[in-house]
């Protein structure tokens, strides 16, 4: 492994501005963490905290309306923001790969397993057809699908929920990324399938050395899988470390009450502690700390000023005046 | 490549689990029926169309007294053979009709998953340039481009893939906007395909099938129109045997009692193109999934 990170993303702020430029919403707001390889980094937050726009920024796939202000993205040493759309194109699939909310609604009706699979082959390298079944009904087996060599002739309307995942992972794998980015990949799946699905993301990941981006809302899912932690509020990371800080000593009251939140099996109190009130419309954030108004641990200055960014422990820093 | 490969595969899929749930028979004995008598016109018809006999004007049909089992069906002012015209009128509106629809659907079809795709300008273009199309009265938009470019078959089908690709446009272009937010074309742009391959792998095989239900409603629209530019004289020039052609020539007759040329080509307008929306209406119940009840 190298000194240089893999991923390293300083400052990035991405905005969606309204038509006549009147509405700004501050999706991500100076947003810095690093990545190495073979690393796993989840990103928690609640809808809206800005996570899915940090993904969708890291391969530069914005909608029109967004817009990167500052920062950088540096992956194996270079700016993705300075590349131009075509180079864009084949570090996406090959060196980043991406796995959306909804796998289940990823492959398209009309091409068989093989085809799918094969796709990214044939875009980044130029594959045959025949080639790239070959490699198809390899990473078949590599996800652990039973009968590749029958699988790849299948369409996807023959497999089951939990195969059709599968095969998601492979697309991702097929190219051998350095990178990949999982944006809630397991929300529209049951439980034991997640379990599954999620214990197969690892095993690729060791087997392959890839770093892991793992956006969800789920912390049960973090502590299993990451090795460290960003929590998201308002467009900003509130809290960031390894994950065992993270969950014995969490330093923001964002991060405490969200792990409060968490239901525990055989919890005599019988309510769950829910976070009080809404969180913000990320068009019109509240003034200093994002998180004043529902915060428990509140001070004055929350209100007007906004908390730095400070080390509260190794690799362990938070934003917030608590510990500034 | 591998686009319409697929594309192909569908329509021929969902055609062979048809078989299963029963056809509509009576468009397709029609469709059929008219379609060998095109394609083997020359060795149906007892006469050759254009080729009058003079002797042998206004006969009526077989059984009407003063008529022939020469003539089964009559023949016209200058002693042409009605039911030989109409065998061959039925390739000329077979012709004009499938090439037509198939013109305006490519046509209508690429500008609408273009408009819908990559949106902005481009969209805002096409759709322009369609919203100003749809405003034409469509019969007068192609009588207008027939005095342009003259009078003939090949020009017809010009005529009506300029006039009517509009439809496909429309159609194609809202349907690629809600595919566009499908998953798996999300997943295509994540592993880094190009808009190309998206719209020819991803789109296109998935808008096939609106695309084939509105050639099929628009086979209809277009023999008809056929049939009117004919009927004015900026169609198929005479003294090609169009059905339009035949009914404007009879019209002078009606009065006189010579009901065949005017009733029988009318009628053969009318059923083919009542087929075809049958047949139409009955592969958009087919293919629409919500109507399916899968």
């Amino acid at each position: 492994m190298s000194d240089t990170p893999l991923l390293e993303v300083e400052g990035l702020s991405t905005h969606y501005v309204s038509e006549r430029g009147t509405r700004v919403t501050r999706a991500v707001e100076d947003v810095s963490f690093t990545l190495r390889d073979g690393e796993t980094l989840g990103i928690v937050g609640e809808s809206g905290s800005g996570k899915s726009t940090l993904a969708l920024s890291l391969l530069r796939l914005l909608p029109p309306a967004a817009r990167h202000v500052a920062g950088a993205i540096r992956f194996e040493g270079e700016d993705l923001l300075t590349k131009s759309a075509v180079e864009m194109r084949h570090i996406r699939g090959k060196r980043i790969a991406m796995i959306l909310q909804d796998p289940m609604a990823s492959l398209n009706p009309l091409f068989t397993i093989g085809d799918q699979v094969g796709e990214p082959l044939r875009v980044h390298e130029g594959a045959s057809r025949r080639g790239a079944w070959e490699r198809a009904r390899e990473l078949l087996g590599a996800v652990r699908i039973s009968a590749p060599n029958a699988r790849v002739r299948n369409y996807p309307h023959e497999l089951s929920g939990g195969m059709r995942q599968r095969i998601v992972g492979a697309i991702a794998i097929s190219c051998a990324p350095r990178l990949l980015i999982a944006d809630e990949p397991t929300t529209s799946l049951d439980v034991t399938i997640q379990a599954q699905y999620l214990s197969l993301l690892r095993e690729l990941q060791r087997a392959q050395g890839l770093a892991l981006i793992f956006i969800t809302h789920n912390l049960g899912i973090v502590a299993r899988m990451c090795d460290k932690v960003a929590v998201m509020y308002g467009g900003r990371i509130v809290e960031t470390g390894p994950v065992r800080r993270i969950f014995g000593t969490p330093a923001h009251p964002y991060t405490r009450a969200l792990i409060e939140s968490i239901p525990k099996l055989g919890d005599s109190n019988g309510r769950l502690t829910a976070i009080e009130g809404q969180p913000p419309d990320p068009a019109a954030l509240p003034g200093g700390c994002a998180f004043h108004p529902r915060c428990p641990a509140r001070l004055e200055r929350c209100a007007v000023e906004r908390p730095h960014d400070t080390a509260v422990g190794d690799e362990h820093r938070t934003a917030c005046w608590l510990h500034g | 490549m591998n686009g319409s490969r697929a594309a192909a595969l569908t329509v021929a899929w969902r055609l062979a689990s048809f078989r299963r749930e029963g056809l509509p028979m009576f468009p397709i004995v029609i469709l059929a029926t008219l379609a060998l008598l095109a394609i083997f016109a020359d060795f149906i018809a007892p006469h050759d169309p254009q080729v009058g006999m003079l002797g042998e004007r206004f006969r009526p049909p077989a059984w009407q007294v003063g008529g022939s089992t020469a003539h089964l069906l009559g023949t016209d002012h200058v002693g042409r053979d009605v039911l030989s015209r109409l065998i061959f009128g039925a390739r000329i509106s077979m012709t004009v009709g499938f090439t037509a629809v198939i013109f305006a659907g490519v046509l209508g079809t690429t500008l609408g998953i273009l408009a819908g795709y990559l949106g902005g300008w481009v969209d805002q273009i096409i759709m322009r340039v369609t919203d100003a199309w749809l405003a034409l009265p469509a019969l007068t938009f192609a009588i207008f481009l027939a005095a342009i470019v003259g009078p003939s078959a090949s020009n017809i089908v010009i005529i009506m893939a300029l006039v009517y690709w509009t439809r496909y446009a429309r159609v194609v272009r809202g349907e690629v906007l809600s595919l566009k937010e499908r998953d798996y074309v999300r997943l295509a742009i994540v592993a880094g395909c190009s808009k190309r391959t998206i719209m020819k792998r991803h789109i296109l095989p998935n808008v096939v099938n609106s695309a084939v239900v509105l050639a099929t409603l628009m086979l209809g629209v277009v023999i008809v129109t056929e049939a009117a530019l004919s009927f004015l004289g900026v169609g198929v020039p005479p003294p090609q045997p169009a059905w339009g052609l035949m009914l404007a020539d009879g019209k002078k007759g009606l009065m006189a009692g010579y009901w065949w040329l005017t009733v029988l080509p009318g009628l053969c307008i009318m059923l083919m193109v009542l087929s075809a929306n049958l047949l139409g209406d009955w592969l958009r119940v087919k293919l629409d999934p919500q109507l399916r009840q899968l």
